[in-house]
């Protein structure tokens, strides 16, 4: 057994180049598991975030700092009744969040968190992202049909048009980064591990790279994205405040949970392209200016240490709550989960400092595992609090000015852009 | 110019030739509706997404204001004034005070006439915050709200330490202030004054130069000048389309006239004019309640006023001009003890009749940003 | 299913770069892949809802794309969600719910001349069963030697040309985008109130 995990350890490959359908599955559910638990810190995360943007709180009281607090959503959620439409189309009603769902988690497969750390590398690794993230759209309009009423309708129809006008925009910011991976070596290539290694082989990471023709098509992206997944400042669609209450307004419970489920994993989801188009996925910062052997150490030591700075934060939220038989309870809580993040800490900096040589040791491998998780999970969780921090900062786009934007502003600057890069590239080269 | 009294609500001119996505349809927005403020029912005559007409349908806050009135002595009248503009309501007690004092042919006493004006403009301030919070949400930004509500809660705390109350004040009595300012007054508003000024700035970083905010507002609830004065649109939507009418200088009462202070007026008359316009008279605010609050005059703060009011028979009409626009107070007394006839000339009211102009050629969304520029309350539209 | 998909051709396809592509239980899938297509084919015409019509289609059109996988084509394959899939069900799905559903529902499902269509469907069939049985002979015994792995790359070279050269449908390809351009054109001519 220890020869088993120790074997898959040491491949260089995907499971999925490998053919491994054992270890396959084994990444696709903690894909799952992992997704599941990034939404549910996401959850919470942002009405956090929100509410310390909005001079309140958020949520102390269930559970301390309010940690419980998507949880106890969650079972309230469950907990509702389901109401269906009386003249919805039953079967169309329940598979609608379904598809998104499928959608949304499906482009998981591609995204490679580490060089070998990744479902399956396809060589039409962005292709396949780009084709399964379309799919979504259709579950978003057959959730608007299915609930038989005007507004939801409408509200569909309009989410679906804006996905569809800034899936353009996407795809030719994603064929600009992807222009640039044949700089160096000549012919490029789509799939995902392969973008990350031509930003380690060029030794720049893309959004940097023809400055700054980089920049812009990485903003295009990012607008793209926030446009796709439906958020402030594009979410017209899914406003209360609007005439059209959006196409969820008539699934209660456990099917509405369904759809927030898709809509935050596609936001991580198209985070997580980003990052690896753009942001050097799992790279660490200057892999290759800063190449010694003792960088590499510090650098490997960031993952403990950022536990470490959660852990101290949570010692202070317990030190500083009041001393009151009230909170005696959260006090404990917090307690328990200081020192559950500083048990994380720990355990991430022995392996930091056992795996400092870099031979094929167990703990050395683990290190390199764990360093790349790490670095890709933090710029993911950047891109995160930029969707919050656009949610609560900007009102929201009028629906004629959203569709003007993404076809009459985003479209021709990434037209642009992907001709200077050819341009350019071929000037260099 | 078309006399607007010719125009029927949904009079309009003939659509053109109809094709493929044209589909006039109504639709009915409230009275519960989450950016109406409050029970307001507008009823919006569709082609497609663009509007061609509406209608406004009040009534639903109506509680008989004027005809209690009539059963009521003046000073019993003072609280239910307030209860009209009630985001305002410092200014409707102004108002219906000095209206009495007219009246009754008596004159507050200046120091009183500075307290009122330090509490007006106060709430002037508080009024224009609460709409800034309300407008931005509408429009989608979900911050300026709460930094504007947590700004507001220190003028509400003054309030509460004046007289008792936060938000239904009734601060002033009939012939000047039942309560003298407590220890520590100057001082809270100084300081109020030094929180409150960077505050504004920061509303406004967040807005003024916004993309997104100003392709919400600009050129959206267009109104001209000539439009404004036919249909009797006074307040900030009269100054931001250009013409320069604001009561406290062109009929100065209580101390306005002794305080420097300018009128803010706009050129487009849109929905971005209207939102400058709003946040510069803050800071004429600030700058009245500065010198205000440097020189209260010493003296009696209640005028000889008798134990019973029984104004002599006759009728006054006195305006003043509250944070949303000209609020007049009509009284007839037939020389008892009650009025024979109160009439409120509620700004709000005649503002909206503005929003039918405004809104023909715009779209759904568009409604909601117009409605909310305006300023309305819905407790003075229905009294 | 001869020549084409069995083991040996296979076996001899698969190329020593990547010894982890060898197929797993391929007639399994090909039944499957198959079976999908030809029922989602037939929910789309026996449906009454135009909304299960058209994810009938849905059905129909990623079976196929699965079909192309299975063929070592995997960008046609992903060609065709992006662009079916994903773009042209959708139009699909936007003019179905906004012109009128309830009235093609109660339509009659079926024409009232349909044996005639059967017939002549029958006819086609057994067209495509004789040309495929007399002419076995003409069909290659090996798939096309793209290798899975440049898939792409060969693809854009046969589109664009490379190393100076044009490729081999560059004109047929230029003429073709600029058709759909014309196209585009025109539906915005015709539809638009005003430009």
């Amino acid at each position: 057994m220890p020869n088993f995990i120790m074997s898959y350890l040491g491949s260089t490959v995907t499971p999925g180049e490998a053919g491994n359908q054992f270890w396959a599955l084994i990444y696709v559910l903690i894909i799952f598991a992992g997704v599941s638990l990034a939404v549910v810190a996401m959850n919470w995360f942002e009405r956090k975030a929100l509410a310390h943007f909005q001079i309140r709180l958020g949520p102390m009281r269930v559970g301390p700092h309010g940690l419980l607090q998507p949880i106890a959503d969650a079972i309230k959620l469950m907990l509702k009744e389901d109401i269906i439409p009386a003249e919805a189309d039953q079967f169309v009603f329940w598979i609608a969040p379904l598809i998104g769902l499928l959608a949304a988690f499906t482009v998981y497969i591609v995204i490679p968190f580490g060089p070998s750390q990744a479902v399956s590398d396809m060589n039409i690794g962005v292709l396949f992202m780009l084709g399964v993230s379309s799919l979504g759209v259709l579950g978003i309009v057959v959730a608007g049909w299915a609930s038989n009423s005007h507004y939801p309708l409408i509200g569909a129809l309009r989410s679906s048009a804006q996905m569809v006008s800034y899936e353009v925009a996407m795809g030719l910011a994603v064929v600009s980064a992807v222009l640039m991976t044949s700089m160096k070596t000549g012919t490029g290539t789509l799939s995902m591990i392969g973008i990350v290694e031509s930003q380690q082989q060029q030794g720049i990471w893309f959004i940097f790279k023809f400055f700054p023709l980089g920049f812009i098509a990485f903003v295009c992206f990012v607008i793209a994205m926030i446009a796709e997944t439906n958020r402030a400042p594009f979410d017209m669609a899914e406003a209360e405040s609007e005439l059209t209450a959006g196409y969820h307004t008539e699934y209660s419970g456990l099917r509405w949970s369904l759809f927030m489920l898709a809509e935050y994993a596609a936001m991580i989801a198209v985070s997580s392209i980003a990052v690896t188009l753009w942001l050097g996925g799992w790279l660490r910062p200057f892999p290759n200016l800063l190449q010694a052997p003792t960088w590499d150490f510090i650098f490997s030591l960031f993952p403990g240490l950022t536990f470490g700075a959660l852990t101290a934060i949570a010692v202070i939220g317990v030190v500083r709550m009041p001393v009151h038989s009230y909170f005696k309870v959260q006090r404990i809580g917090l307690a328990v989960f200081a020192a559950l993040l500083g048990f994380i800490a720990l355990v991430l900096l022995v392996i930091a400092i056992a795996g400092r040589s870099s031979d094929s040791t167990v703990a050395a491998r683990l290190r390199e595992g764990i360093d790349y998780v790490y670095w890709f999970l933090l710029k993911v969780a950047f891109f995160m609090y930029l969707f919050i921090w656009l949610r609560a900062t900007w009102p929201r786009y009028r629906f004629d000015q959203l569709m003007r934007v993404g076809w009459k502003v985003l479209l021709p600057i990434t037209l642009v852009v992907l001709i200077l890069t050819a341009i350019v590239g071929v000037i260099v080269s | 110019m078309t006399d607007p009294r010719a125009l029927s609500p949904l009079d309009l001119e003939t659509p053109e030739k109809p094709y493929l996505d044209s589909n006039e349809l109504i639709i009915n927005m409230g009275p519960q509706h989450p950016a109406t403020h409050g029970v307001l029912r507008v009823i919006l005559k569709l082609d497609g997404e663009k509007v061609l007409g509406t209608e406004c349908v009040i009534g639903y806050l109506h509680r008989g204001v004027e005809k209690i009135a009539e059963n009521r002595t003046y000073a019993m009248f003072n609280p239910y004034v307030d209860r009209m503009d009630y985001v305002a309501a410092v200014s409707n007690g102004l108002g219906y005070c000095e209206a009495v004092e007219k009246l009754l042919n008596v004159e507050a006493p200046p120091r009183a006439d500075y307290i009122r004006v330090i509490l007006t403009e106060l709430n002037r301030m508080a009024s224009h915050q609460l709409w800034l919070g309300t407008h931005a949400l509408d429009i989608g930004a979900m911050t300026p709200l709460f930094y504007t509500f947590r700004d507001r809660e220190e003028i509400l705390k003054i309030f509460e330490k004046y007289c008792g109350a936060r938000l239904t004040t009734h601060a002033f009595r009939i012939g000047g202030c039942l309560y003298e300012t407590y220890a520590g007054f100057e001082k809270d508003v100084k300081n109020f004054l030094m929180f409150v000024a960077p505050k504004i700035d920061e509303y406004e970083e967040l807005l003024t130069t916004n993309r997104i905010w100003l392709e919400r507002t600009k050129n959206v609830g267009v109104i001209s000048g000539e439009d404004c004065v036919a249909l009797g649109v006074t307040g900030p939507v009269l100054r931001a389309s250009g013409v320069e009418w604001d009561l406290r200088k062109a009929q100065p009462y209580a101390a306005y006239s002794k305080f420097d202070f300018e009128i803010p007026t706009g050129e487009n008359g849109d929905t971005y004019d209207r939102y400058l316009v709003r946040m510069e008279e803050m800071r004429q605010s600030l700058r009245i309640i500065e010198q205000a609050v440097n020189s209260i005059p010493e003296g009696p703060i209640m005028a000889k006023v008798p134990k019973v009011i029984k104004p002599p028979v006759g009728e006054i009409y006195h305006s003043i001009e509250a944070p949303k626009g000209e609020l007049g107070y009509f009284i007839v007394s037939d020389g008892s003890t009650q009025p024979y006839r109160v009439r409120v000339r509620p700004p709000s009211f005649v503002n909206l009749q503005a929003l039918d102009r405004m809104v023909r050629g715009l779209l759904v969304a568009d409604v909601i940003a117009v409605i909310g520029t305006i300023d309305i309350v819905l407790g003075e539209v229905d009294r | 299913m001869s020549g084409v998909l069995n083991p040996a051709s296979i076996a001899a396809f698969t190329t020593s770069t990547d010894p982890g592509m060898a197929p797993v239980a391929t007639p399994f899938f090909f039944y499957l892949l198959s079976g999908l297509a030809i029922l989602g084919g037939f929910l789309v015409i026996t449906r009454r809802n135009p909304v299960h019509c058209a994810l009938a289609l849905i059905l129909t059109l990623i079976a196929i794309a699965n079909l192309y996988l299975m063929l070592y084509a995997p960008f046609v394959a992903a060609v065709q969600i992006i662009v079916y899939a994903g773009g042209i069900m959708v139009l699909f799905l936007f003019v179905i719910m906004l012109v009128s559903v309830e009235r093609a529902s109660k339509d009659r499902r079926f024409n009232r001349v349909w044996p005639v269509g059967l017939a002549a469907a029958c006819a086609l069939m057994a067209l495509f069963v004789s040309a495929f049985v007399k002419g076995r002979a003409l069909f290659p015994d090996r798939m096309i030697a793209i290798p899975e792995g440049s898939n792409t790359q060969q693809v854009a070279s046969m589109l664009y040309g490379e190393a100076g050269r044009i490729g081999q449908y560059t004109f047929a390809f230029e003429i073709a985008s600029l058709l759909l351009l014309v196209a585009i054109l025109g539906a915005v001519i015709m539809t638009k109130k005003k430009i």
